[in-house]
């Protein structure tokens, strides 16, 4: 046996990390080799775009295992940090594409436009249909992409920072803590979907699939581009989160899942670690955001609605927690699965006096999968991995042995 | 001798029941004291307002050469400014192996960034092994702490207790659940660390008290009742009538 103190490399620490880039590489070139562009065109350029927004829900999944799977935060905010990331990319978007379409319509007047009648004609085209013709304040970066890409880091990063500085600061842990995010979703959710919010109410931003300066009919190339995009942020997210979790900071933070009050004890500034987790955590959904909604092409309040980031947690649940490459697979599979189901195209089973249509009995079906996968096996899919590996969970059924001979329960002390 | 933490005139209540009334307590740096007192009578709650847990409605805590005040510091706080716990139950990580609890507990800068780049080096490296040598947990270090007795646990926690480098310990009750041999070798120890630290040992059990060979401060209804050598309060009356007699 290997001395446990001596430094071990990263791949060492953290095997699985060859596994999956391997796995996402490979992954990649089968989709770009099957792609309608420069491939046999074999997949449609929509189903592209599905798998790019996957590997975007994916980094988003990782995201969340690290906040609720190693540090016992179960966040119900981290989609409000997504889909606000998707909002800040969006906002340019929308602007840029928006300004190209009024510039060519001034284009056949007589005098040259001048820049407030383009302004004016890309207010009124974005807001009419909110009935305004004003460009609000929150819009003022809006032709900027540098300054709307920082965006995307800094909105979530200092909506989380402020709210996690108030929450970890008087010690909410727990249920509540859970219950707190959830009302800080459901209160910008509610606020976004008013007319006045600037962000034009429950229609959202749409056309965002349309980059500017590119005709529509680039999208063949754009969506394959989006796609290895993607790829690249869920596997430089996957790098640094397993970097950072298999160090004396991935140690602190099962810790402080396990029994917070013996680490401050120890003199470790828990809160100061929560922020830390929470606020990064919520930069990394942002940035995931961004990725996600360009191939979406529309975004709207119903996104952020606290169901989305209840889907989050129940991805995770059900991929393994506390585990990387469990809360990807989880992601990657039950959001397939569901396009699958509600998308229409499961057969419905008919059972004579009942006719059971997939796309309404599709949420029973994730309900009961939760709740299963939760009572029966705590690991998830991921859990297969250990199964396959020969690494048993103990079976924590039979009596304790008592102070003498170890913590083992009876069975596990006879197996 | 200047003290090393020094309590004067601290009490606290818990709605209106005075569990720790204007007690005052000494320690200089380098002792070893044990605190007995029947049940109720604070000492557990005297170590929670030590270590910034509970906050005292009124009195003083002032700690090290400077006499800086405790008061309003957070646990974090003041275990970094170099006073370790350890409870009654052993509270190790059982997650983790023995290896990575003594890592966590390993002096070092406390922040998220440090630990982001935290490396083991060749000094902490040899501290942790001696420190496992110390408490006979060389050939557990790979072992995650979960699978170890209850004996291991505490000695465990000790040790961790030890890798934090504190200048004070408090120690609940560290014999409980133990066999005779493992009390002997735990007394040697705490005597051995009072040598270079100051040592506060809370214990139900005289016969490891008699064996600390230490000044004894007992406690009742939240305050001092007695303090001196073992024989000097077990020959006191109101001693014997409070917590002695019952025994």
């Amino acid at each position: 046996m290997t001395d446990p103190l001596l430094p071990r490399r990263f791949l060492s620490r953290a095997p699985s990390v060859v596994w999956f880039l391997g796995t996402l590489a490979l992954f990649c070139l089968v989709v770009t080799v099957l792609s309608p562009d420069p491939g046999m065109g074999l997949v449609s350029t929509s189903f592209i775009k599905t798998l790019g927004k996957t590997l975007c829900l994916c980094l988003a999944a990782m995201a969340m295992d690290l906040v609720w799977g190693y540090t016992g935060i179960l966040s119900l905010g981290h989609m409000a940090f997504f889909a606000l990331g998707g909002y800040m990319i969006g906002q340019w978007l929308m602007y840029a594409r928006t300004e190209e379409i009024v510039i060519q319509s001034l284009a056949s007047s007589p005098l040259p436009p001048t820049s407030v009648e383009v302004a004016q004609g890309v207010a009124t085209q974005i807001f009419g249909v909110v009935g305004s013709s004003d460009m609000p304040a929150i819009w003022a970066f809006a032709h900027s992409l540098p300054a709307q890409l920082a965006l995307v880091v800094a909105v979530p990063g200092v909506l989380a920072l402020a709210f996690g500085w108030l929450a970890f600061r008087s010690r909410v842990t727990g249920v509540y803590l859970s219950i707190l995010t959830q009302a800080m979703t459901l209160a910008l959710s509610l606020y976004l979907f008013q007319n006045d919010s600037g962000l034009r109410g429950n229609n959202g931003l749409s056309g965002l699939q349309n980059l500017p300066g590119l005709s529509p009919t680039a999208q063949d190339a754009v969506s394959l581009a989006f796609f290895w995009a993607s790829a690249l942020a869920l596997a430089l997210g996957y790098l640094l989160l397993s970097w950072a979790v298999s160090g004396k900071f991935g140690s602190v933070l099962r810790a402080i899942r396990d029994d917070e009050a013996r680490v401050r004890f120890l003199g470790y500034p828990v809160a100061g670690y929560k922020l830390f987790v929470f606020t990064a955590t919520a930069v990394i959904c942002g940035l995931a955001g961004g990725l996600y909604y360009p191939q979406a092409g529309i975004i709207n309040p119903a996104e952020l609605a606290p169901i989305a980031s209840i889907y989050l947690a129940v991805w995770v649940a059900i991929g393994g927690r506390g585990r990387l490459y469990g809360a990807a697979i989880g992601a990657a599979f039950v959001s397939l699965l569901s396009s699958w189901f509600t998308g229409g195209r499961a057969p419905s089973v008919n059972l004579g006096v009942y006719v059971i249509d997939w796309v309404d009995w599709w949420q029973v079906l994730l309900g009961l999968a939760f709740v299963t996968v939760t009572l029966t096996a705590p690991r998830g899919i991921g859990g297969l991995f250990d199964w396959r590996l020969g690494r048993h969970a103990p079976d924590r059924k039979g009596a304790p042995l008592g102070p003498d001979d170890g913590a083992l329960q009876e069975k596990e002390a006879l197996e | 001798m200047t003290a090393l933490l020094e309590v004067s005139g601290v009490s606290v209540s818990f709605d209106g029941f005075r569990a720790i009334n204007n007690l005052s307590f000494t320690i200089g740096p380098a002792e070893l004291r044990a605190v007995i007192g029947p049940n109720g009578a604070g000492k557990t709650t005297f170590m929670d307002i030590v270590t910034g847990k509970t906050r005292p409605d009124s009195g003083t805590i002032t700690w090290g050469e400077k006499s800086q005040s405790l008061l309003g510091k957070s646990e974090a706080a003041i275990a970094r400014a170099g006073i370790g716990r350890k409870f009654q139950r052993p509270t190790v990580f059982e997650d983790q192996t023995v290896a990575e609890n003594l890592i966590l507990a390993l002096k070092s800068r406390r922040g998220p960034l440090a630990a982001l780049f935290f490396r083991l080096n060749a000094a902490g490296r040899d501290r942790i092994a001696e420190l496992a040598a110390t408490v006979g947990l060389t050939d557990h270090l790979a072992r995650k702490s979960g699978e170890l007795s209850h004996g291991q646990k505490q000695w465990l926690e000790i040790a961790m207790l030890l890798a934090q480098e504190p200048r004070l310990l408090l120690v609940d009750e560290p014999a409980a659940g133990m066999t005779l041999a493992e009390r002997e070798r735990t007394t040697a120890m705490l005597v051995d660390i009072a040598r270079t630290r100051a040592v506060v040992v809370v214990e139900h059990d005289m016969d490891f008290v008699r064996r600390l060979n230490a000044r004894v401060t007992v406690l009742h209804e939240g305050a001092v009742l007695a303090e001196g050598s073992l024989d000097h309060v077990t020959k006191n009356p109101q001693v014997i009538e409070v917590y002695l007699g019952r025994g």
